[in-house]
């Protein structure tokens, strides 16, 4: 079951190659030279703004952080919110304005992403993982819930 | 320098407070004009005046938990902490051999560490004005051992300058110094900074330049024995024949500058990382365990809280046993210190007024990653002569940190192999599996110290968004969320005063918790004993 979620995970995002490459450098040290002579970092966002364009890669590489490789959230001391099947996503501008200005321990992205960032992964989610909320989110959404 | 006539300055002030009351005044003056300023700390706290056999519960048993514990039940109150985790501490904690670590998602790490081996996921470094925190570890006797944060020896790194070479610190600091100066030296000298610098200051400058700079009898900055006397040498001075000492090549100015290598420097001169910094001996967590011994008779351990209730007669906990979470339970006390992480607390149900509400939500969490690697050599210290301290580059594991102690040793030893925080990558590197984190960081890490690939052993990481007990590093405040919410939050609301980095202006430091708890134990008491 690991191994699915991790390829579920990885799909289509950049970071895939780098870290089967890792692995396969921790392994077998006689592919070191052919590991380092890829590109290994370019997927990850150099300074102070996240470089992934697309709804899933952004999703993949931030969100899943906190709602994990399947949006379902998480459980300790506190919960992370499943994603998943979440009718708060109903209103897109609602989750539009979580993204951009936080909600209590949720960071707010609003200044590491740019609206198109926003729009996509918002689009992305309200799409995927059982949400089925075919009115797409707009730039002008997000520019509204920069405050 | 005098100065101007008319204008007393602040040293003239002291001058005079000193020669008429003593030097006890004048460093009461100095003191109250921030100039020997350190975190507050007024010494150990004295809670004068009878509690009344008040009861206190206290919720979270991480330093803020522990601290307010300790006083109060010493000041003769009953006390009671309930605790999520499964042992002392919270964020002061270590990882060591056999210790299993469950992230959220599930995904469990078992520490395989070398005995005697550790790791701090948390806090790792203490400067050396959090005096509370220093002062409970002399009192709880807490042994404590140098952090080394500026190591000349260690490396600054891009990727893209030098030919992604790792820089030693020594020649990037050195050779900026050396050179800045020699710049300013010459604007001086061509007396372009006439309205800056009077003529009588000139001649001062300019040999403080020479003097900071390493510059020569001309005031430039080149390969010679002055400059080698500071940023070292191509050859060092030996003894015997052929043990004449060979200057090396400075670093371009125009190739430091567009390196931005620079921009880690300041990790050397904040004043949060000044010298002295320290670190307990043996891991972080002995500070953790030093205050359990004191009051880990009143910690109730694996206890989740799920709704706080206050009315005029006291405070109602309800939480859940993780152990039997179908049964809530209650605990109930005169008055309540609540340091539950302010990302956990905004999900509790809690009885305060709708400013201290306000104020539980307006605060995120910071991201955060650290990972730990262990080596079968200390090829740092035998191959790179790199004993503690840190080297910093821009790959995305921020951070390669060397062990503290145990130099010179033909051990084993642990590198912290990646450090990030507050930036896009701490959620990129939350994003992905505990194993995935590690062997990023032995490749990455690779690119600075080819060692890692025949020297790597075993690592384990801790994503601090991925953390059960805390979800997130600490509490992120911006100046607006300060000034809107902070004072809400401290303030004592009915029976309730909350406790923790997170209510105070040192986020992500053990003495802001320290400082936050010893303030609301103080104003907590002042009303019980008011009564």
């Amino acid at each position: 079951m690991g191994r699915m979620r991790q390829a579920k995970a990885e799909a289509g995002a950049a970071i895939a190659a780098a870290v089967s490459a890792a692995f396969c450098l921790v392994s077998f040290t006689a592919c070191a030279q052919e590991v380092r002579s890829k590109a290994l970092d370019p997927g990850f966002s150099p300074g102070s703004v996240f470089v992934e364009k697309d709804g899933e890669t952004l999703f993949a590489r931030i969100c899943q952080g906190c709602h994990m490789v399947d949006a379902r959230g998480a459980t300790g001391a506190g919960t992370y919110p499943s994603l998943a099947g979440n009718s708060n996503l109903q209103t897109g501008a609602y989750a539009v304005a979580v993204v951009v200005n936080g909600q209590r321990g949720m960071p707010p992205f609003g200044s590491e992403m740019s609206n198109d960032q926003i729009v996509a992964v918002v689009n992305y989610v309200r799409t995927h993982f059982g949400n089925r909320y075919m009115d797409a989110v707009t730039v002008e959404d997000v520019r509204a819930a920069r405050r | 320098m005098q100065s101007e006539d008319g204008i007393v300055t602040r040293r003239d002030l002291l001058s005079l407070i000193g020669a008429l009351s003593g030097s006890a005044a004048m460093y009461q003056a100095m003191t109250s004009l921030g100039l020997a300023a350190d975190s507050g700390y007024k010494g150990p706290i004295k809670l004068d005046g009878d509690p009344k056999g008040a009861s206190v519960l206290i919720l979270g048993a991480g330093l803020a938990g522990m601290t307010a514990a300790l006083e109060l039940r010493k000041a003769g109150y009953k006390v009671r902490i309930l605790e999520f985790n499964d042992r002392p501490g919270g964020r002061n904690w270590t990882l060591r051999r056999g210790d299993t670590y469950t992230e959220l998602g599930g995904h469990m790490q078992t520490c395989e560490f070398e005995e005697g081996l550790y790791f701090n996921p948390g806090p790792w470094r203490i400067p050396y004005h959090h005096r509370g925190l220093l002062d409970y570890c002399k009192r709880l006797g807490v042994a404590l051992e140098p952090f080394i944060q500026l190591n000349h020896n260690a490396f600054l790194h891009s990727s893209d300058a030098f030919g992604g070479v790792p820089q030693r610190i020594r020649d990037i600091k050195t050779d900026f110094q050396g050179q800045v100066s020699e710049l300013l030296a010459k604007v001086v000298q061509q007396d372009k900074l006439d309205e800056a610098v009077s003529k009588q200051d000139r001649e001062m400058l300019l040999s403080a330049l020479r003097s900071w700079g390493a510059l020569d009898a001309n005031y430039a900055y080149k390969a010679n024995l002055i400059s080698g006397n500071f940023r070292g040498y191509a050859k060092g001075p030996g003894g015997g024949l052929d043990a004449k000492p060979v200057p090396g090549e400075p670093i371009n100015l125009s190739d430091i500058v567009k390196s931005r290598l620079w921009r880690h420097l300041q990790n050397f001169a904040a004043y949060r990382f000044q010298s002295t910094m320290f670190q307990p001996v043996g891991g972080m967590d002995m500070i953790g365990k030093a205050f359990a011994r004191e009051v880990g008779d009143l910690i109730d351990y694996e206890k989740k809280v799920t709704a706080i209730k206050q009315n005029d007669g006291g405070v109602t906990v309800t939480y859940v046993d993780l152990k039997a979470p179908a049964t809530p339970q209650l605990a109930k006390a005169d008055w309540c210190i609540c340091t539950i992480p302010l990302s956990i607390l905004s999900q509790i149900p809690t009885d305060v007024g709708s400013r201290m509400k306000a104020a539980i939500d307006a605060v995120s969490y910071t991201s955060s990653v650290k990972v730990g690697l262990q080596f079968k050599r200390r090829f740092w210290e035998e191959d790179e002569a790199i004993y503690g301290g840190i080297t910093y580059t821009d790959l995305p594991i921020g951070q390669i940190a060397y062990p503290n102690s145990g130099y010179n040793t033909a051990r084993k030893g642990i590198l912290l192999g990646a450090y990030v925080i507050d930036n896009p990558v701490a959620y990129e590197l939350t994003s992905m599996l505990p194993s995935e984190r590690v062997a990023l960081a032995v490749e990455l890490g690779s690119r600075i110290h080819p060692q890692y690939r025949h020297e790597y052993e075993n690592g384990i990481s801790v994503a601090w968004h991925r953390v059960p007990f805390t979800l997130g590093c600490a509490g992120y405040w911006t100046d607006q969320t300060r000034a809107e919410h902070y004072d809400n939050l401290c303030q004592i609301d009915g029976r309730i005063v909350l406790a923790g980095e997170h209510a105070s202006y040192i986020p992500a430091w053990q003495e802001g918790a320290i400082l936050s708890s010893l303030d609301a134990v103080a104003r907590l008491h002042d009303r019980v004993v008011k009564q």
